[in-house]
């Protein structure tokens, strides 16, 4: 399952549209800009990191600021902050709030029950795991059935459950309402809100929210594409994406292309271990050419990982299931024929399975003087690695 | 004997006039099912003519039931339909329903599970994004290649498609009694429990390999539930051990899963559950063939 994060900001966006209240919120990629929204917001604003990783407050990225003048610093220590391996590029804006009391809420995918989960404490503010492992109690945990959902009654038991006093009920519960109707409507895996704040004035509030949506969905979500990071993208995952590839891109030296998810992950393991006899090469990507590769598909797939400099030889691995090897065999030689004297690293082939005699003829007749054919996958990862460490 | 699957299971096609649902309905009659028809509410009453074969076409899976006792269906319907396929296949009490469909969202898998579940699991699911299960030399639901190996004393199930294919040829020299694909997706029907137990009880099958893979903590229950209940031999495999971290679930899906998912993790408590797992396909089919050689010798 592929699924996208969304910034916090994006979260903001998608919980006000759906009637769950959040502070006024604008986004800044320079100084200047979030000197601009502290104005029009005006009063105490906050500045916070947009990066898809936990502990921005504690690496600095959360800044108060009193004036514009402060969020124009604020901004500026911030942006360009390195957090966790994260560049921080916007940040955003927020209006400023008198805090009574924080609380936490999720609702998520439960994969070992199948079924949905919803979680809530009256002991917000802490980081979700210590308290989860420290006071387990404090946490309610309360299931939900994918297809009743969570109605103003559920809501309301869940928000018992968490221990949330009498006379909140009645304001904790439709929040929780239209938490569930973001989870349910936008197809989402998590949706997280912690602080879910009470401010002094009364108000209940979803100071910070995680959402991750499921991509399998985005067929019905014709806005879920805008809300991908483009902008992060490896720009050789970029052109798999373009080509429907299912690619990722790693540290090594060895590329790999193979068919199946859980094929090409073993092979990454097999090449990992060859490695250790050649000078510690490792796998160079993740490529799942898929179940049914054509050559058209193995051709573009070898584009993509010749592409990568960091690449200096190649492992294709094909066990043909419903994939026939002379089909792989052709994408390879058209590839090879189309990259003509761009293609310079050697490619070790191991073919098995549907149609594997032709495929095993087609390579050979085609003899390409980078091309070399072995029979196992064990043996082709070891010449693989010898190949990458020469 | 073998397990879910044999020589008297009728099979229908929810999808057999789409491109994928013709092919592989091809594939299976060529290898020896028993196809007694399609499901296509728009082309009910007509008929296709595939390997051979004349098949009905129904308007509904109870149609179909009704017309040919059928007892199986597998289907090939895109994502944006499976759900309501798969909620027609359980309405109808259809003993197993088996879902090739990949890339169904999870919000419709969990809904169908849960519907499946408030019927009293009347329908068994294998899947969704799963290549379906064989018992060679008997019957084919699904997209497993035939042609790989024949019946013999070992059951395999497994997350990963390939790892099926490359699992069974492997170990192409003894043969399977039944060999399934479950699917990898975070909520699936069947599970690695649920076959482990079936082929306990299927006096065809004398060893077991378990293939699993990076994330959830299916792997860890099935480990459980072998130092429990299962007394014949399981070897395992588990793939990822260098895949990349995945994109985290955020804070909450940790919890949820307690820390499981990583492949040493899942190794480990296989081990610790006295099961042999293999660092490649390979070494796995190895450990295998040296188990079963002590049993022959027994």
């Amino acid at each position: 399952m592929s699924s996208v994060d969304l910034f916090e900001y994006q979260a903001r966006d998608l919980f006000e549209s759906y009637g769950v209240p959040v502070l006024a919120g604008i986004t800044a990629d320079t100084p200047e800009e979030a000197r601009a929204a502290a104005i029009k917001l005006g009063g105490i604003v906050v500045v916070k990191a947009q990066v898809k990783v936990g502990g921005r407050g504690k690496a600095g990225g959360v800044k108060v600021a009193k004036s514009p003048d402060e969020a124009f610093e604020a901004a500026e220590a911030i942006l360009g902050l390195d957090i966790k391996g994260h560049v921080v590029k916007r940040v955003m804006v927020a209006a400023g709030a008198r805090i009574a009391q924080e609380f936490y809420f999720s609702v998520l995918l439960d994969r070992s029950n199948r079924s949905f989960l919803s979680m809530a404490s009256v002991e917000g503010g802490m980081e979700i795991e210590i308290l989860a492992v420290e006071k387990p109690e404090a946490l309610a945990r309360v299931e939900v059935d994918p297809i009743a959902g969570i109605d103003h009654d559920k809501a309301l038991d869940i928000a018992r459950q968490a221990g949330f006093p009498d006379e909140l009920l009645e304001k904790i519960a439709p929040v929780i309402g239209r938490l569930w109707a973001v989870f349910k409507e936008e197809d989402a895996t998590l949706v997280e809100v912690n602080p879910l704040v009470l401010t002094e004035t009364g108000e209940i509030i979803a100071l910070d929210g995680k959402v991750t949506l499921d991509e399998n969905a985005g067929f019905r979500h014709d806005n879920h594409h805008a809300l991908e990071d483009a902008g992060d993208v490896d720009p050789l995952e970029a052109k798999a994406k373009a080509n429907d590839l299912n690619y990722v891109k790693l540290d090594g030296q060895v590329g790999i292309i193979g068919n199946g998810a859980g094929l090409v992950m073993s092979t990454l393991d097999v090449v990992s271990y060859a490695g250790e006899k050649h000078g510690g090469v490792r796998p160079a990507n993740f490529l799942d050419i898929g179940g049914g590769a054509s050559a058209e598909v193995m051709a573009a797939g070898l584009d993509v990982i010749l592409g990568d400099p960091q690449v200096k030889s190649v492992f294709v691995n094909v066990f043909g299931g419903i994939t026939s090897c002379d089909a792989v065999a052709n994408g390879i030689v058209g590839a090879l024929a189309k990259l003509g004297d761009a293609a310079t690293k050697p490619l070790v082939v191991r073919l098995d399975g549907n149609n594997v005699v032709e495929g095993r003829q087609i390579l050979e007749d085609a003899a390409h003087p980078l091309v070399t054919v072995v029979d196992t996958m064990d043996e082709a990862a070891d010449k693989a690695a010898e190949l990458a460490n020469a | 004997m073998s397990i879910f699957l044999d020589e008297s299971s009728k099979i229908i096609v929810q999808g057999l006039t789409g491109s994928e649902g013709t092919k592989h309905a091809g594939r299976m009659l060529a290898s020896g099912s028993q196809i007694v028809g399609g499901v296509n509410p728009r082309k009910a009453g007509t008929t296709v003519e595939i390997e051979g074969h004349t098949l009905p076409i129904f308007g509904s899976v109870a149609d179909a039931m009704n017309a040919t006792g059928a007892t199986v269906s597998v289907i090939f319907v895109p994502p944006a339909f499976a759900k309501d396929a798969v909620l027609e296949a359980i309405d109808a009490a259809i003993p197993l329903a088996i879902v090739i469909t990949e890339g169904i969202p999870i919000h419709d898998s969990a809904e169908f599970w849960a519907h499946a579940s408030a019927k009293g699991n009347i329908t068994q699911i294998i899947g969704p994004n799963c290549p379906g299960i064989i018992s060679p030399g008997k019957s084919n639901a699904g997209i497993i290649p035939a042609s790989i190996t024949e019946a013999g004393p070992i059951g395999l199930v497994s997350k990963s498609g390939t790892l099926t294919y490359q699992m069974m040829f492997e170990l192409r020299d003894l043969g399977f009694s039944t060999a399934i694909g479950i699917g990898g997706d975070p909520i699936i029907g069947t599970t690695h429990i649920d076959a482990l137990e079936a082929f306990e009880a299927d006096p065809e099958t004398k060893a077991i390999v378990m293939i699993g893979e990076i994330g959830g903590d299916a792997e860890e229950r099935a480990a459980a539930y072998i130092q429990e209940h299962v007394t014949k031999p399981v070897v395992a495999y588990v793939a990822g051990f260098t895949a990349p971290e995945g994109k985290t679930m955020g804070h909450a899906g940790a919890i949820v899963s307690d820390g499981a998912g990583t492949a040493q993790g899942k190794k480990e408590a296989l081990e610790a559950a006295g099961v042999r797992v293999g660092k490649t396909p390979s070494e796995t089919a190895s450990l295998l063939r040296e188990i079963y050689a002590t049993l022959e010798n027994a």
